[in-house]
């Protein structure tokens, strides 16, 4: 049987266009700093570390988990580094979290980063190829064919995007550490804000971000120690598939339904909806929210617009309140942005959401999603300790 | 945050301490430093004889030896089943759109392109997979899901072993194939026709 495992600390940078005032090593230490310090652990009490980030080329530092090993206390210990493009925070906490379950480490600092202000994202995603023609616009322009797709099958009412959107933006005013802070920002103004890759509206999309999250995992024992509330890890998850193959159904990936399909029966959990009390899914365009929650089984198949109409995905008296902290659409250091989901489900489950938190908090769920809508991380945290 | 004594206080408050002589100095906060590199690319055996035969109008696709899918352009491997794809299929200029983008940003490095423009998953006839292509000669408010198009070409003279062979790609007036038979939905469909047919 695997070991128990629980988040014992989170550290989450002020998300923001630059920060300007530190350097990749400043930026990753101030978010390792501060889960070490909810941890109430020290640097020497970390057997090893796990980073993730974005592509090299997003900041056109390579390997820069070489030269950060020194910030983040890592020297004479083991470092990993784990690739899966944009789910890469997500799956960087689970590979974390098998060091801890497998009994190799007893105490595990893990990290995700991203300094966009260094580089742009847009063009590291455009890169000219000699066997396709360079038209495609970023991540936009990749996903708005997707977005269409699920519209044409849902016939969901057009607006549906701006009112996530608008959502995730007043849930950011209540996270001190989310980095759109829009508080005069109108429904009205989301939908009259200009089409970039149609259908997706400027509003409708994540901004740019600096930041650093992280958390220090520990075994059963570490969290039985621990002073404040943890959060017990009932299930984690990963799963990939390629990103163009005949019938691939890109709406509702068949890598994206095996992952839930796994996480929710490792964490023992049948009905997703009433059993899960906050969801973080990772939403960097706004139509994305009803195309995870269908995918992922939290409704029906052509249900997700359905919630979203219904404010069934909101912090203020929705039954499934998803990405109170304000989601990707708010904040998106790409590199941490996985891991800020998983961070913010076990901020729920300890109670320690702030302004945000689910009122008795018990499950949460976090989830990423990387590359071409194809590599998936997941993972369920709980107050308490899973009992199998 | 409470104090580490690792973080130096200035890096965490964002003031930065010039010696006295440099009082009146405006502080270097970043510096903009642009890089270039120039490579040359080895395509491989399959894209290779995609790009060879692209320089000559021709579009090549390989097919899956498990189930007869169509790659284009082609990459050596299905990647359904990691197997081998030795076979070349040669390809008409005609298809469908798939899935689009209307495109309203610029995008790096090409500025050459009119905003509005559509960028698309063009489907081959006889292909089971889209690449990517420009739509033109249409409204980009007239543009389908299914919509039959075809290809526009550059001169022959100035074909090479490019993707930008291939101009753009315009209506070329036919119906419209089901949006339920277009693009990913094209296998499916394809698969149920064949299982009708025994």
């Amino acid at each position: 049987m695997a070991e128990r495992t629980a988040v014992l600390g989170v550290g989450q940078t002020k998300y923001q266009t630059t920060r300007g005032d530190v350097s990749l090593p400043g930026l990753v230490r101030e978010a390792a700093y501060r889960a070490l310090e909810d941890a109430e652990l020290d640097w020497n009490d970390i057997d090893a570390v796990v980073v993730g980030k974005a592509p090299d080329f997003f900041e056109g530092v390579m390997q820069p988990e070489l030269f950060l090993a020194e910030a983040l206390g890592a020297v004479g210990k083991p470092l990993l580094r784990v690739h899966t493009a944009g789910s890469v925070g997500g799956s960087t906490a689970v590979v974390a979290a098998s060091l801890v379950q497998a009994g190799i480490h007893r105490r595990v600092l893990t990290l995700g980063f991203e300094k966009q202000s260094e580089s742009n994202a847009t063009w590291a995603l455009s890169l000219p190829q000699p066997f396709s023609v360079s038209i495609n616009a970023g991540a936009g322009g990749y996903f708005s064919p997707i977005i269409r797709q699920y519209m044409a099958r849902t016939n969901a009412p057009e607006l549906i995007g701006c009112m996530v959107a608008f959502k995730d933006r007043q849930h950011a005013l209540r996270n001190p550490y989310a980095h759109l802070q829009q508080k005069d920002l109108t429904f009205d103004q989301v939908v009259e804000s200009p089409m970039l890759w149609e259908p997706i509206r400027f509003s409708e999309t994540c901004p740019s971000s600096d930041g650093a999250c992280a958390l220090v995992l520990g075994d059963e024992a570490a969290g039985d120690a621990a002073s404040k509330p943890v959060a017990w890890i009932h299930g984690a998850a990963l799963r990939s598939e390629a990103n163009n193959f005949p019938g691939r159904d890109e709406v509702n990936p068949q890598a994206s339904r095996d992952c839930a399909d796994d996480v929710f029966a490792q964490a023992g959990i049948t009905d997703r909806r009433a059993e899960i009390d906050e969801v973080e899914i990772y939403v960097p365009f706004s139509w994305y929210e009803p195309m995870w929650l269908e995918s992922l089984g939290f409704c029906e198949i052509g249900d997700g617009w359905k919630l979203v109409e219904e404010g069934a995905t909101h912090l203020d008296g929705g039954d499934l309140p998803v990405n109170c902290s304000g989601g990707v659409l708010s904040s998106n250091p790409i590199g941490a942005s996985g891991m800020i989901r998983f961070a913010e489900a076990a901020l729920q489950v300890r109670g320690m959401a702030g302004d945000h938190q689910v009122e008795g908090a018990r499950k949460a769920f976090g989830h990423a999603y990387g590359g071409g809508a194809q590599y998936y991380a997941t993972w369920i945290v709980g107050s308490d300790k899973p009992t199998s | 945050m409470s104090a580490d004594p690792s973080i130096p206080p200035a890096a965490l408050s964002g003031e930065v301490s010039l010696p006295e002589q440099l009082a009146d100095v405006e502080p270097v906060r970043s510096v903009r430093t642009p890089i270039r590199l120039e490579y040359d690319f080895i395509p491989g055996s399959a894209s290779s004889g995609y790009l060879n035969a692209f320089a000559d109008r021709k579009i090549l696709g390989q097919r899956s030896p498990v189930d007869g899918a169509v790659f284009v352009p082609p990459r050596g491997v299905d990647p359904r089943h990691g197997a081998a794809t030795p076979d070349y299929v040669e390809l008409p200029d005609t298809g469908h759109v798939g899935g689009f983008c209307v495109t309203r940003l610029p995008i790096p490095g090409r500025d050459d392109l009119e905003i509005p423009y559509v960028s698309a998953w063009i489907h081959l006839d006889g292909a089971d997979i889209g690449f990517l292509g420009l739509v033109a000669g249409i409204d980009t408010s007239e543009v389908r899901m299914g919509m039959r198009v075809r290809a526009v070409w550059k001169p022959d003279d100035e074909l090479g072993r490019t993707a930008e062979n291939i101009l753009y790609w315009e209506p070329t007036g036919e119906p419209d194939i089901p949006v339920t038979a277009a693009g990913t939905n094209a296998w499916h469909a394809k698969q149920a026709a064949a299982g009708e047919q025994g």
